[in-house]
Order: structure tokens, then C-alpha cells, then sequence
């Protein structure tokens, strides 16, 4: 009898699908973790189960096909993506934009991180165990979605951004409907610090769990919100201004704890940076054009390009190896989701399965944007 | 000491949260003010969707079931994914004596369609148009094969192209 209670009894490792068809994964994500009782000892992420070939399918496309394509990448950063590929060819084509373009981008993506961000905050707290937040998040987020519908024609894959400008110009009611908005936001922000972050539960489910070193983060070559929680400077709107970032003033959301609630802190800080982005440039939209005429068919010079630009994620490049003719030669997109995944492993050994679920929340991963 | 400050913070933080959740509750409980709900399934007669939503491509045709499609294959070359396909016959001009084309059948493929736009843009006679029907839901892959141009329409006369 004494040997079922004493140091005879000996535990053994096993292992644990997590996914692909589970809802904390964010998508079909699977994670093969190995495990000793509930103490997560490994864990293996397995990824293509949504695989679409997306790079290859720009090899085949023209310019002003590819951009559609981007949409579906990091679906939630959708305008940003596009952002990144009508930059990259205006660039090698030399086409000089007008400010109101630039203003224009600058505040669509804004307004993109913010509804990321929003739906980040309620799915956060879901997955924590707090139902309410969602509903809640979502109230600011259809907000954001009807400024989009109204003047993008979508409410996700938006496709506004073409080469050589926007595709149409701003709704009448744009700039009634953001200041609407930016009101409500400003009233409705508090109330999601009292609601989660100053929550003790959620608090002890975030606090020193997920350590990631700030050595170990620039190592692993994270980057965005989750880079920024481990105290590493690396917002491309800073460092590579692009757009009209280099007209407003705004400060790098940077925290230094490195855990799961140091990544949660600068997702609210950047919430409240964009509102003040927005601020800035709304009352003062330039006149001008908001689509330059480009050529049908657009060809880029042989050469390398690459463009880089912060989406809701982190640093999302696009590269393109282009031999002259309509389509490039090679496409390859650099997503920010992937980097940060990688380092699930080392945020994750010696916790538990809830905090996984945790910690993939606080990281943000899109699963689209991984597999490509 | 620190086991009871930390309950009555812990309590003291949860009410903090209660209190706005409950603030919410009772208040639109009594007035209903701040639901932004929509009864989807209810609403849907006099449901509009904003001008530019991107709901589907159509076809444009005026009161005498007339299009403005010359069969150009414009549309079909430039679409991304292969969702629109133009078929077409020759016919022979009885004034100029030329070979034009007259449209048979408009084939849209909406399972197929990322409603990117390209097709509507490069239209150089303004014939396709946004739909803003998004009703698409179907049991069979095949209803989602539309014929874009009705039965018995025409090209607008006086066309150019």
C-alpha cells in the first residue's frame, strides 16, 4: 500500500495533440506537446494544414493582381499588407505620391491596428475564460468596420490600396464617422483597463508567465508587440518611416518585463497612439489626387526590391527578385507571425497547457499569415 | 497579513469589473439604449448595404433590357482567379460590312470570385457593376454559376468600344 502514495511510483512522459481543429489556436494550428502530467516539457508546432501557395501564386500574377492576394495573408492587417506592396512598386517605378494619399493610407492603417487590436482584446480575454470582453470589443470594432464598408466596400479584405494610390476617394461621412469613433474610443478604453487589466485573476494568469529575455527575443529575431513587451526597439514606423508616419508625433509603445503582461501592456498603448495618430491627421486631410494614372501593365526594372512596414503583428517585409517582366520572378513575403511562433517554445517550457493558450494569445499569431 | 489584504483587493478588483458589466445590464435592460444588436434574419426587407459594398459583379441593364458588354474579353483576361468567362459570336455589320463580336453568354463563377474589383475597373464601356446582394449561401456549388446577361437582352445600340 505504501508504494502508491511513496517515491516508487514513477510518472512518465507523454504527448498531446493540441489542433489542428481547436479554438484556442487561432486557427488550424497544430501543437504536439510533450508532457509530464500538465507541465508542458516541448512543445513542436506543426504548421501547413492551411497552405495556399500564395508566393507561388504571385509568380504568376501581374502587379496589380498581386495585391488582391495580400488580403488573405494577415487577414486582420489587411489594408497594411496591401500598403506594403503598392509602396514596394511605386518605389521602383519612381511614382511620387500625393499627400492626401499618404494621409489617407496612414490613417486606413491606423484605423486597421486598432480594429486588430480590438478584436486581440476580446479574444484575449475569451481565452483567459471572460466571455464578456468579446461582446465588448466587438461594439469599437463594428464601428471600425462600417467606416471601412462604407468607404472601402469591404469590411475585411478591403483591397482599397492600388497601385499609385487609393481606389476610391473618402466617403462623405468619413471624417464624421473616425471622429465618431475616436470619441467613443477615448471613453471606452478606460473601461477595459477596469474591466481585464486590473483584474487580479486575469493578472495572475499573465504576470510572469511567458518570459521571454530581451537577448533571447532579438535572437529569435521576434519582433512587433511581442518584441516591444521583452523592452527591443523595432517599430518600423519609427525606424523606416513610411506613409505620412514621419509627420506625426507618436511614441513606441516599450515595456520592459518581457512576460505575457508586459505584451498585453503595449497592445493598450499602441491602441491609445493610434487614437492620437488619428487625431493628428484627421482635421487636416491635404487636397489632391487620390489615384495617379499608372501604366496597364505594370513592369518592374530587373533588380531586388524590399519593403518593409509594421503591421498590427510586428515588421511585415515584402521581396521581390523581378527579371523585367510582368509578373515577378520570385515573391517572397516576410511574416511577422512566424518569427514570433518560433518562440513559443521557449516561452512555454516548464508552465502549464493553460498558460499555452495564454501565451499564443499575447503573441497574436494569424495563422494565414504563418502558412501563406 | 497578507492573505487578507490580498482577498480584499482580489474582491475589490472583481467588483470594478462588476460594476460596469452591471451598469451595462440594468441599463439596457430598462431602456435598450446602447444595443447595437441586429436582428439579422428579421431586418433583412429593409436591410441597406452601403453604396460601395462589394457584394457581387453584375451585369448592368437599362429598362429595355439593354447591356453595354461588346464582348471585349477584357474582363475575363484580367480577372485573377478565371471567375468570369465570355462567350461570343461573330456577326457580320450590315452597314460597314465588318466583323463584330456579339456577347452569347456572360459566365461568372462567383465560388470562385474574391470580388478584387480588377474586372469592373479595366471595363472600357462601363458594363460590369457592383452588386450588393450578398445573399450567396447555397447548398450546391453549382447555383453559384450565374449568367450575367438575361435572356433576350441586347447591346446598347451605338456602342463604342
Amino acid at each position: 500500500m505504501e508504494d502508491f502514495l511513496g517515491e516508487n511510483i514513477k510518472t512518465q512522459e507523454y504527448f498531446l495533440n493540441m489542433g489542428p481543429q481547436h479554438p484556442a489556436t487561432h486557427g488550424v494550428l497544430r501543437l504536439l506537446l510533450k508532457l509530464d502530467g500538465e507541465i508542458v516539457h516541448n512543445v513542436d508546432m506543426d504548421l501547413g494544414y492551411i497552405h495556399r501557395s500564395i508566393e507561388k501564386m504571385c509568380e504568376r500574377d501581374t502587379y496589380k493582381q498581386i495585391v488582391h492576394l495580400t488580403d488573405r495573408l494577415d487577414y486582420l492587417s489587411a489594408h497594411i499588407n496591401n500598403e506594403a506592396v503598392c509602396l514596394l512598386v511605386e518605389d521602383a517605378l519612381n511614382i511620387e505620391v500625393s499627400d492626401r494619399i499618404k494621409v489617407i493610407r496612414t490613417i486606413m492603417s491606423e484605423l486597421t491596428r486598432l480594429s486588430s487590436h480590438a478584436l486581440w482584446w476580446g479574444v484575449m480575454g475569451m481565452d483567459i475564460g471572460a466571455l464578456t470582453t468579446f461582446m465588448y470589443a466587438f461594439r469599437e470594432r463594428e464601428l471600425i468596420n462600417d467606416i471601412f464598408e462604407e468607404t472601402c466596400g469591404a469590411r475585411l479584405t478591403m483591397n482599397y490600396n492600388v497601385i499609385g494610390g487609393v481606389r476610391y476617394d473618402l466617403h462623405e461621412n468619413f471624417v464624421k464617422r473616425v471622429k465618431a469613433l475616436l470619441a467613443q474610443l477615448k471613453q471606452k478604453l478606460p473601461e477595459y483597463d477596469k474591466l481585464l487589466t486590473g483584474n487580479v485573476i486575469f493578472r495572475k494568469r499573465l504576470e510572469g508567465i511567458g518570459y521571454i529575455s530581451k537577448e533571447d527575443a532579438i535572437a529569435y529575431g521576434l519582433n512587433g508587440p511581442t518584441a516591444r513587451g521583452s523592452g527591443v526597439s523595432c517599430d518600423i514606423r519609427k525606424i523606416h518611416p513610411y506613409s505620412a508616419y514621419d509627420r506625426v508625433d507618436f511614441e513606441e509603445s516599450i515595456f520592459t518585463e518581457g512576460d505575457s503582461y508586459a505584451r498585453y501592456k503595449v497592445r493598450i498603448k499602441e491602441m491609445w497612439q493610434s487614437v492620437h495618430i488619428i487625431e493628428q491627421l484627421i482635421d487636416k486631410i491635404p487636397e489632391g489626387e487620390f489615384r495617379h494614372k499608372t501604366k496597364a501593365l505594370i513592369k518592374l526594372p530587373p533588380g531586388d526590391y524590399l519593403q518593409r512596414v509594421e503591421t498590427a503583428r510586428g515588421d511585415f517585409g515584402v521581396y521581390v527578385h523581378s527579371d523585367g517582366k510582368k509578373s515577378p520572378y520570385r515573391m517572397k513575403f516576410r511574416s511577422p507571425g512566424f518569427a514570433n511562433l518560433a518562440a513559443l517554445n521557449k516561452m512555454a517550457k516548464g508552465l502549464k497547457i493553460a498558460d499555452i493558450v495564454a501565451i499564443l494569445s499575447t503573441i497574436d499569431i494569424v495563422v494565414p499569415d504563418i502558412d501563406r | 497579513m497578507s492573505y487578507f489584504s490580498d482577498i480584499i483587493q482580489g474582491t475589490k478588483s472583481l467588483l470594478t469589473g462588476m460594476r460596469i458589466t452591471g451598469n451595462y445590464f440594468f441599463k439596457n435592460f430598462l431602456t435598450r439604449k446602447d444595443v447595437i444588436t441586429q436582428q439579422y434574419p428579421d431586418n433583412k426587407d429593409t436591410l441597406k448595404m452601403f453604396d460601395r459594398f462589394r457584394g457581387e459583379v453584375t451585369l448592368a441593364h437599362n429598362e429595355n433590357n439593354e447591356h453595354r458588354c461588346d464582348a471585349c474579353t477584357t474582363c475575363e483576361k484580367t480577372c485573377p482567379n478565371g471567375s468570369l468567362e465570355v462567350i461570343w459570336d461573330k456577326y457580320k455589320d450590315p452597314e460597314t460590312g465588318r466583323n463584330k463580336r456579339v456577347l452569347v453568354k456572360h459566365i461568372y463563377h462567383l465560388e470562385m470570385c474574391t470580388m478584387c474589383g480588377l474586372c469592373i475597373e479595366v471595363c472600357p464601356t462601363n458594363a460590369l457593376e457592383w452588386g450588393q446582394d450578398f445573399h450567396h449561401a447555397s447548398y450546391d456549388r453549382g447555383q453559384l454559376t450565374k449568367v450575367l446577361n438575361k435572356p433576350g437582352s441586347k447591346v446598347v445600340a451605338g456602342l463604342k468600344g
